[in-house]
């Protein structure tokens, strides 16, 4: 499969701060790819790389088969972009900043636009101004959405949305991935990412520390298991912040030794026991707070 | 009150250096024009002599306000006229950048959740700025009243206090009427400008009633070293407690970020025209350009006028005929003071220029050119959007300034066909210049970017150059670096040239720099 981002070894620092320290990034056509990482980690720097506002100071970086930096032009005639937070300017009106920016992409769908605004309940003759934070994000979004191009780079885009809105857009992204559309998405709202995307990349100071499906990635996590014994535990190995409590145990295990303290477990015969599956949940809590891996 | 004393150590911490950096200039200025005409006029018959020039000459008082004695330090202090100009603009600018712009920023809003009362940042920027005058008004008291009378230097030092603090409270209310930082900033140079053509209005023409309009000639009303009256001080006070009054009733009144004036809807989908950087552009500078374009109107007709009415008064006078004429006026009175004028449009044009080149770095900075250039727009085709309106908008400034100015000079004087093409010769013979300095900001621009206020900097250093370089008489080679060193004395005077094409050229190769470092740099927030 043919990757519409490849990023590799890239470095970029601000002064003396190291934004992107040797980051890898492969995302392939027409998957939707989550993007998360902590705040500061460089998410929002590694998007601006690739729209070649930043100039990568070292390592490789492709985009649709173009160098983002030279062929600037070009390829922004194939891809959208939402940041994070969006700049409206004051005297134009919703509407006009949404025509305005399809334009200058090369065009934009005029009945989608229309779609678009009824779905996302915008008011397109508000000045820029007077646009609340969440109805700001909605015209960039529609800017981007209403024009049909290969690679959208989302950054955040729901933020400041409401979450019938974040509902909206979840669709709107989905459509994307039925019509073969190449998404990246940077985002702190883990339901969106597990609904969304089809491969995460978790960036954490600068790097991307791990990335996979999120099949795999949960793979990575443990279970949680609390259990009601017959008799008295014993030689439960291999498992995490164990808590004894009487007969009754609780505990996380990694997914690779589940079999072996079920095994444990059933030693001591069991009454009751609950599992609680892995959840993303977790395994990005202990990314972002640097705990062992 | 709340919060008010801290603002207050904040905003003296963020201009620690530009504070006490123009209030000591402007300060010991006048002081210096004062020795300065000491030392070239040192009996009274000279200084008589000199004062009589200058009545003479009413492009002086144009500028200046009117002369009220011939002593050293009457002549100094008149010679200084300016400076309350500078004054005033200092003082609106200070109370924007502390209050709309902060809450336009956003950073208001910050401090705003903290414990500040509502009107903090208000009363910290007008104390800060009111402070900065009284400062500068003590330092010119101090400098005169040694070897000159102690009333003089006290009428002087407060009529610069005061008109500082007046046209602080001038900003402030300005800071509140519109969201956007630099609509208040046209509102409040605006309000400048009017004063400032009242007490032109007033000084040249027969309407001396006129002077009671202009917060700038209430100053000179204290006739510092020409029998001080002091009643007129009540009226600046009265104009600052007013304005201030109004200022705060105008903030209790909105919300924070929110600008008095409503905003209005727009239209639900873009013109057909709106599909290019350059038709963006158009719509952010389109306001400015309309605005400079009626002012710099107004004002020629206003110039045109004085300098038809100073002619006509000053025919007959043939000592007076004869010094100008050795002063290089071949063309009369009304060419000189026409000549002197436009130079002052070129200050001012200048001024727009770099206002007009600095929007695309106020674009980059608010992260409104990010969404172009990652559309299909390029570094160049977005900057060369605004850098067309840097050059464009001056050049239609000044020409409307000098259709005015030829329109109402040759009106009164029958020849409307030959002073038209002269005078628009003349102020346009200003663009050059004023395209050096745009040119010097879009350099920044693209090559230090966090340094673009510079260019600023430089166009006060250059303002500077002009008012006090002859008398301080600053070396040749520092008053050549100033443009405005190199611009013709038109009409009536000689061009070549030369000059011209080659500051033309600076300003190109200073925007192609600026350009060139734009393609190689960060987009920077
Ligand atoms: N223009 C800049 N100048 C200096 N430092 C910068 C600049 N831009 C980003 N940084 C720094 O680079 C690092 C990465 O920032 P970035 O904005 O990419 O993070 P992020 O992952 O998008 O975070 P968030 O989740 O908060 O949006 C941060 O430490 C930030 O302070
Ligand atoms: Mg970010």
């Amino acid at each position: 499969m043919n990757n519409v981002i490849s990023m590799s070894g890239v470095t970029k620092t601000f002064g003396r701060t190291r934004a992107l320290d040797g980051l890898d990034l492969q995302v392939s056509a027409g998957e939707v790819h989550g993007f998360l990482g902590p705040n500061g980690a460089g998410k929002s720097t590694t998007i601006r790389v690739l729209l070649g506002l930043l100039r990568a100071d070292a390592g490789t970086v492709r985009m649709l088969d173009g160098d983002p930096w030279k062929d600037a032009v070009a390829l922004h005639r194939r891809l959208a972009y939402v940041p994070g937070d969006v700049t409206l300017w004051p005297n134009l009106s919703g509407g006009e900043v949404i025509d305005l920016l399809g334009r200058l992409r090369g065009g934009l769908d005029k009945s989608r636009k229309a779609d678009l605004i009824e779905r996302f309940e915008l008011d397109p003759r508000k000045k820029g101004r007077a646009y609340s934070k969440g109805n700001r994000q909605k015209v960039a979004l529609i800017a981007a959405l209403a024009s049909d191009v290969e690679l959208y780079l989302f950054d955040e885009p729901t933020s400041g949305l409401d979450p019938l809105m974040e509902a909206v857009f979840t669709d709107c992204v989905g459509e994307l991935r039925a019509r073969g559309r190449t998404v990246l998405l940077s985002s702190h709202i883990l339901a969106e990412v597990e609904k969304l995307c089809d491969r995460v990349s978790i960036i954490r100071d600068g790097r991307v520390v791990e990335t996979g499906t999120l099949a795999e990635l949960r793979h990575l996590t443990r279970t949680t298991i609390t259990a009601e014994l017959i008799g008295a535990p014993n030689g439960l190995s291999g498992v995490h912040g164990l808590k004894v409590d009487g007969n009754r145990v609780t505990f996380q295990v990694d997914s690779g030794d589940l079999d072996e303290a079920l095994r444990q477990l059933s030693a001591s015969g069991v009454r009751s026991l609950t599992s609680q599956p892995p959840t993303l949940e977790e395994l990005f809590m202990r990314h972002y707070t640097g705990a062992a891996r | 009150m709340t919060g008010t004393l801290s603002l207050v150590r904040l905003i003296l911490r963020r201009d620690r250096i530009v504070l006490p950096l123009w209030v000591i200039i402007l300060g010991v200025l006048p002081i210096s024009q004062t020795s300065g005409i000491r030392g070239l006029y040192s009996t009274p018959q000279e200084l008589e002599a000199f004062a009589a020039s200058m009545r003479a000459t009413p492009a002086f008082s144009a500028l200046y306000g009117p002369l009220l004695d011939s002593t050293a330090p009457a002549l100094g202090i008149w010679r200084a006229g300016f400076i309350p100009v500078i004054i005033a603009l200092a003082s609106v600018l200070m109370v924007i950048r502390h209050t709309r712009v902060e809450e336009e920023s956003g950073r208001r809003e910050l401090l705003g959740s903290t414990v500040l009362s509502r009107n903090a940042a208000l009363s910290a920027a007008l104390i800060v700025t009111s402070g900065a005058s009284a400062v500068l008004g003590l330092t010119v008291f101090a400098t005169f009243a040694g070897t000159y009378p102690v009333a003089g230097a006290a009428a002087a030092g407060l009529g610069y206090f005061l008109v500082g603090a007046v046209f602080a409270a001038v900003g402030a209310v300005a800071a509140q009427l519109t969201e956007s930082a630099s609509a208040a900033r046209a509102i409040g140079l605006s309000a400048l400008g009017v004063f400032f053509l009242v007490r032109m209005a007033a000084t040249v023409s027969e309407a001396t009633w006129l002077s009671w309009l202009s917060p700038l000639s209430w100053g000179q009303k204290l006739r510092p070293f020409a029998g001080e009256e002091w009643w007129p001080a009540l009226l600046l006070v009265a104009g600052f407690v007013v304005l201030a009054y109004a200022a705060y009733a105008l903030s209790a009144r909105r919300d924070v970020g929110a600008g008095l004036l409503p905003p209005s809807l727009g239209p639900a989908e873009a013109a057909p025209g709106l599909s290019s950087p350059l038709a963006l552009a158009w719509r952010m500078h389109r306001g400015p350009l309309i605005g400079w374009s009626a002012g710099m109107a107004f004002a020629g007709l206003v110039i045109g006028s004085a300098a038809q009415a100073a002619s006509d008064a000053l025919a007959g006078n043939e000592t007076v005929m004869r010094m100008l004429t050795a002063m290089g006026a071949a063309g009369g009175v009304g060419d000189l003071f026409i000549a002197m004028l436009v130079s002052v449009f070129g200050l001012g044009v200048a001024g727009y220029a770099i206002q007009a080149a600095l929007k695309a770095r106020g674009e980059e900075s608010l992260g409104r050119a990010e969404p172009l250039l990652a559309a299909a727009v390029s570094r160049v085709g977005w900057a060369g959007s605004h850098v067309f309106f840097a050059f464009a908008g001056p050049a239609i400034a000044l020409l409307v300034a000098g259709a005015g100015v030829g329109l109402s000079y040759g009106l009164a004087g029958g020849d409307v066909g030959t002073q038209l093409p002269r005078t628009i010769g003349a102020a346009l013979s200003q663009l050059p210049a004023a395209w050096t300095l745009a040119g010097l900001a879009l350099a920044l621009f693209g090559l230090l970017p966090r340094l673009t206020a510079l260019a600023w900097g430089v166009l006060l250093l250059f303002l500077l150059f002009g008012q006090v370089g002859a008398v301080l008489e600053l070396p040749r080679a520092l008053l050549d670096l100033s443009p405005f060193t190199h611009s013709p004395r038109l009409p009536g005077g000689d061009v070549s040239a030369a000059p011209l094409l080659i500051m033309a050229g600076i300003a190109a190769a200073l925007t192609a720099a600026g350009l060139y470092g734009l393609r190689r740099r960060d987009i920077q927030v």
